[in-house]
């Protein structure tokens, strides 16, 4: 399995994913912003840090990158492309997911782990996914997810929504909702669930000796069903 | 010419920001205030003499990339 990770100036969990994505059998390439072809690849993963400086507004000026044309492309085209944190805001800033992703309510960076429930595993990143929750880190200071009443309704008809912030069972209750995203939103998908965006780290996740495992139960799963 | 816009958060959009300077400003003595709504002002040199063609121009900057229309407005407020 193909994949890559693009680095865009301010990017810093780029080499994070790369490590996560090698480990689990994943043959990962680093592409640069200014680049303007993708090379094949199976899943294209736009990580998390502070493109650009968090300028105009977090992931804006990313999401007009050249590379971003072909990803755009890649994604319209059916291709998996998956955003960690920023690389989320890059999507909804790029238009390839609904919403925005707003200051946190209580206007404080949050760096902590938090558990999230899948709600959706009928796509290509959670399907067979051995748990229903999973504890991951999250660590960032926009991202509140938020979009128009309609398009909440639009996005929980169709399932696009991936993860909700919840406590360890799994129960999804305003008190567990960290940055006060509507619904307790913490991932979405597209239309097509070929795209995925969301606020927490797997890749932060991966060691035993350093974190929890549940980043490996994800990329295990994920390379697994890429196949 | 340059063209100055002013961008906004929606109404109904949570503002953060515009509460905690609201809040300050009450704790300052400012208490006949009812609202602060923070937002970005832009003021930009175009090569371009015509007003309407300037303002049009930036409008489309606005809606592109300046102004992001799930959550914010725009308003052009003034060329010269």
């Amino acid at each position: 399995m193909n994949s890559s990770v693009i680095t865009f100036p301010g990017s810093n969990c780029d080499r994070d994913m790369d490590v996560a994505l090698k480990k689990f059998g994943f043959k990962n390439k680093m592409v640069w912003h200014n680049d303007v072809e993708l090379p094949k690849s199976d899943l294209v993963v736009l990580p998390g840090g502070f493109s650009y400086g968090d300028y105009l507004r977090c992931g804006s000026m990313a999401s007009k990158s050249k590379i971003m044309q072909s990803v755009i492309k890649f994604a319209k085209d059916g291709g998996k492309v998956m955003g960690i944190c920023n690389g989320f805001q890059i999507l909804v800033e790029s238009g390839l997911l609904p919403g925005a992703l707003l200051r946190n309510k209580y206007l404080e960076f949050i760096c902590k782990n938090v558990f999230v429930k899948i709600n959706d595993k009928d796509n290509s990143y959670f399907k067979n996914l051995k748990k229903d929750t999973l504890e991951l880190h999250i660590a960032h200071n926009e991202g509140n997810y938020f979009c128009s009443k309609e398009q909440v309704k639009e996005i929980d008809d169709n399932n696009q929504i991936a993860i909700y912030y919840s406590n360890m069972s799994g129960n999804v209750d305003e008190n567990d909702n960290p940055n006060g995203s509507i619904k307790n939103i913490a991932g979405i998908f597209n239309k097509e669930k070929n795209v995925l965006g969301m606020m927490p780290h797997p890749e932060r996740m991966i060691d035993p000796a350093l974190s929890g495992e549940d980043g490996s139960i994800f990329f295990e799963n994920l390379i697994n069903n890429l196949k | 010419m340059k063209v100055s816009a002013v961008i906004t958060l929606k109404k109904d959009v949570l503002d953060p920001q515009g509460k905690i300077i609201h809040q300050t400003l009450n704790n300052m003595g400012f208490d006949s205030i009812n609202e602060v709504r923070q937002g970005k002002y832009f003021e930009i040199d175009i090569k371009e003499n015509d007003k309407k063609k300037a303002e049009e121009k930036i409008e489309n900057i606005c809606k592109k990339l300046l102004a992001n229309l799930v959550i914010e407005d725009f308003k052009i407020i003034g060329s010269q």
